[in-house]
């Protein structure tokens, strides 16, 4: 069966901005999140500087004052989740990948996707916009928990808290109906032949990923409705001297939280499986396994958030029941990550510079999840908890996600986006200039974290028995790493747009892969396939034996191989 | 694009008729001063008639089995919500803890707004 | 907007569900969860304040079992309206669901001269816990009633051509799902003293 596309060339304006093509769709997520994440990296050159230099002037920004800090932190946990790490991860890669891989011309429902970015873009520009208001955007931290966010007199930036509680609604609205559309494209617009153990696990990966989203911010957007009735119009939903209970929006934040960080998690796995599976020349072990584990994630994720509310006050009894959940979802991520080793383990290992990032996550990303370990159960939690322990596991597995796999990601998939290879010199450069780097950042920050450094401090200079002179050397180290990580990125930028105009041309399969979106032209025309494809094996045929060449893609037919 | 009638329609009125009338019960009996009578009147009516409607209007039944899966899991998730969450927010005291404006009976209705602006 | 502009994406059937209708049991799906996080909220708070039983008994019980019964009708009319769209009877669908849409509307009327009322009484949004949630509530509520009424009279305004037919039943299965969250409202904001 052929697509007949009919209708005229577009123009600019409807071709870069009002598209329904699903590929133009991706770009535009993936360059605002690109966007995103400059200014999120550059709050953390803000704040960082202010603690490797305690109230020294920062080039380029002034001097970090004790409101700005809050700001600065609060946005830069807040733009790095919801404004690049999910719409890279989850929109722009599940746009682009989706209806490729599974085989069909777009999504199910293009219109509803342009709607979904558009709401999107709506949001960042309502978070850009308190940047311009009276006291600047929110300071309340990422987390806003009442009563500092539901009262303008306490995180004296009334107006930045409203519209930020207003960008992050709108970002959620905007994810319903991308994940809705990605859930239905795959479970329904599948090619003729591809059964559910046949679709790549990338796609698995995102769609399990929007489902989790779906079921996990409904109790969060009720929330947030109320928290915005507190900060507006006088309510006390969450005043204890009106009958509300501050401890009730921890619990309601926490219980999307929680399955939030595994809505970012799954993609980046996703990424890396596929990654693996190319350059190791070998398929996934235990694809199977990786599915069901993947499920047991997914459940079990809604059962462990009060892991985060340990000091909190809540009830001690409920924080055994929690430590014991949370110890337990260890399990099955382990397990996971034991499955890609195992996938490497007697592979042809390419290390070209998205396998390297692969390797990279696999073995950053473990580290992040042993120091779970410690903050998983309760009495440990207890003298860890705001400490710059959690900060550093929870970049050791946040960077990692958001930024080690993305580079996978993107590494591996821009001669399909673009049509041109990257430069490979360029990318190993900014791979190590960035791998090493973070190390250095956050292995210090383990260290002062455990001598008692406590979170959200702008300066430890009024603290006496917080300020620990002697760790400063510390601190300061993992400033001049982080500007040494920054610094690499422009490595990246640079290869990213000088190859777009002057890397090589990409054939349709650099990386002789066989999933389907690698045999369509790069970058694919609109409408993808000339002739829409039949799917008769798995993902992941790679290495047999008795096969002119060592991989076999999706939608070959048995009869044409060679004997 | 017509659809194909993938249902069988029933007597939509007679099932309307039955919604009614459970309507007219739960009312009445919500006037009962025995508070497990309204309870079951209130609640228990609610539940029947929300199972009329979703299996005779929404046609549930005939829907693929994994679409009611998919929503009682949805709700299964609310009562994990409401069992890892009511400890806290619905109790005003437990181990080692009090909520002690909830325990003197707080503000219930009108009363001076806080400190927000 | 025709068929002709649909992409094949659309078209296909991997689970046996057509497009249109698996989105909206994803849809319901999610609203699932988003009305049971805040009537899970409202449960704890009211169990937790048998207090809140003096404010919980100035709402309007008429008001509120008349409205049930105006939801109730009109679900009547939407699934009457699938039943026509099943028989190819474009016109007749437009005209049941156009029916539907004027209970929403009485629906709203209704609700709003009961708050009007209640406002006079001086019972506002920051009355205290139980007006709080019961106008965040049955606020939120109306809004999936008024967004639900506007998309209906667009489906409506294509079937009355005998047009997209299939959207028929699926704005009916959203109808049907704001119709039980009002059917679990009533009693917790009308009834439970």
């Amino acid at each position: 069966m052929s697509t007949e596309v009919q209708h005229a060339e577009p123009g600019i304006f409807h071709k870069y901005f009002f598209s329904t093509d699903h590929k133009m769709i991706a770009m535009q997520y993936l360059f605002t999140g690109m966007a995103m994440a400059l200014l999120g990296g550059f709050f953390a050159y803000a704040f960082r500087m202010q603690l490797g230099f305690p109230n020294q002037h920062v080039p380029g920004y002034g001097i970090v004052t004790p409101g700005k800090y809050n700001a600065l932190v609060t946005m830069h946990g807040s733009v790095m989740i919801f404004w690049v790490a999910m719409p890279v991860l989850i929109a722009a890669f599940g746009n682009f990948l989706i209806p490729l891989m599974v085989g069909c011309d777009d999504m199910a429902f293009p219109r509803i996707n342009r709607l979904s970015y558009q709401i999107f873009l709506l949001s960042a520009l309502v978070l850009l916009s308190s940047f311009l208001v009276k006291g600047g955007p929110f300071g309340g931290a990422w987390t806003a928990y009442p009563p500092l966010s539901a009262v303008g007199a306490y995180n004296l930036t009334p107006i930045g808290a409203t519209l930020w509680l207003l960008a992050v609604a709108l970002e959620f609205v905007a994810f319903l109906l991308g994940g809705i559309n990605f859930t239905v494209t795959t479970m329904n617009s599948r090619a003729p032949g591809m059964k559910m153990y046949d679709i790549p696990l990338v796609v698995w990966m995102i769609v399990l990923a929007s489902i989790i989203f779906m079921c996990s911010a409904g109790p969060l957007i009720a929330g947030a409705v109320m928290l915005l009735f507190d900060q507006t119009m006088s309510t006390g939903f969450f005043d204890p001297t009106r009958g509300g209970d501050p401890l009730l929006w921890q619990h309601l934040f926490w219980f999307f939280g929680h399955p939030e960080v595994y809505v970012v998690l799954l993609p980046a796995m996703g990424i890396v499986a596929e990654v693996v599976a190319v350059f190791a020349r070998k398929k996934i072990f235990g694809y199977k396994t990786v599915l069901y584990t993947t499920w047991a994630v997914g459940f079990l994720s809604f059962v462990v958030w009060a892991h985060h509310q340990f000091v909190a006050g809540i009830d001690p009894r409920m924080a055994n029941i929690f430590s014991i959940t949370t110890l337990l979802i260890s399990v099955p991520i382990t397990e996971m990550i034991f499955l890609y080793i195992a996938t490497l383990y007697g592979g042809s290992i390419h290390l070209d510079t998205p396998m390297l990032w692969a390797l990279g996550f696999i073995a950053e990303f473990m580290i992040g999840g042993v120091t779970g370990i410690f903050l998983g159960s309760s009495g440990t939690d207890i003298y860890l908890h705001d400490t710059y322990f959690v900060i550093a596991h929870f970049h050791y597995t946040f960077v990692p996600i958001a930024i080690i796999a993305v580079y996978a990601g993107i590494t591996f998939w821009y001669p399909k986006m673009f049509g041109r290879m990257l430069n490979e010199t360029l990318g190993k450069i900014h791979f190590w200039g960035t791998v090493i780097p973070f190390n250095v950042i956050f292995i210090p920050l383990f260290i002062t974290g455990t001598a008692g450094d406590q979170r959200r401090v702008y300066s430890y200079a009024q603290f006496a028995e917080q300020s620990r002179p002697a760790l400063q050397h510390l601190r300061t180290t993992s400033t001049i790493a982080l500007l040494v990580m920054l610094a690499f990125q422009f490595v990246f930028l640079f290869n990213f747009f000088w190859s777009l105009r002057n890397g090589p041309s990409a054939g349709p399969n650099p990386w002789r892969s066989a999933t389907l979106e690698w045999t369509v032209p790069s970058p694919p025309p609109h409408g993808n396939f000339a002739e829409l494809p039949t799917v008769y094996r798995g993902p992941y045929e790679y290495g047999l034996p008795g096969l002119a060449d060592d991989f076999l893609p999706q939608s070959v037919p048995d009869q044409a191989v060679g004997d | 694009m017509t659809t194909e009638a993938h249902v069988h329609h029933p007597n939509y009125v007679k099932i309307w008729a039955v919604l009614v009338l459970l309507l007219i019960v739960s009312v009445v009996g919500s006037m009962s001063h025995i508070r497990n009578v309204v309870l079951i009147a209130a609640f228990g009516v609610a539940l029947v008639k929300a199972y009329l409607v979703a299996k005779n209007f929404m046609h549930i039944n005939i829907e693929k089995r994994w679409v009611p899966y998919l929503l009682i899991m949805c709700l299964l998730f609310i009562a994990i919500l409401f069992a890892g969450v009511a400890p806290d927010v619905m109790k005003h005291s437990g181990e080692n803890w009090s909520k002690f404006p909830a325990k003197q009976g707080a503000v219930t209705s009108g009363g001076p707004a806080t400190k927000n602006e | 907007m025709s068929a002709s502009a649909k992409p094949i994406a659309n078209t296909r059937s991997g689970t046996g569900i057509p497009t249109v209708r698996l989105i909206t049991w994803w849809v319901i799906a999610s609203e699932i969860v988003i009305f049971g996080g805040l009537l899970a909220t409202y449960v704890m708070h009211r169990l937790g304040h048998p207090e809140w039983t003096e404010a919980a008994s100035h709402t309007n019980t008429w008001a509120g079992a008349f409205n049930t019964f105006v939801l109730l009708t009109s679900s009547l009319c939407a699934v009457l309206a699938h039943q026509a769209a099943d028989a190819h009877d474009g016109p007749k669908a437009a005209k049941m669901l156009r029916l539907t849409v004027l209970g929403g509307l009485i629906f709203l009327t209704v609700k709003g001269f009961e708050w009007t009322k209640d406002i006079h009484e001086g019972f506002v949004l920051s009355s205290g816990g139980f007006w709080s949630f019961y106008y965040t509530l049955a606020g939120l509520h109306g809004l999936h009633v008024l967004a639900g009424m506007i998309i209906m009279l667009i489906v409506a305004a294509d079937a009355a051509k005998n047009q997209e037919l299939q959207r028929v039943e699926c704005i009916g299965l959203y109808w049907h799902f704001v119709d039980i969250v009002w059917i679990f409202l009533f009693p917790l904001l009308y009834i439970a003293r």
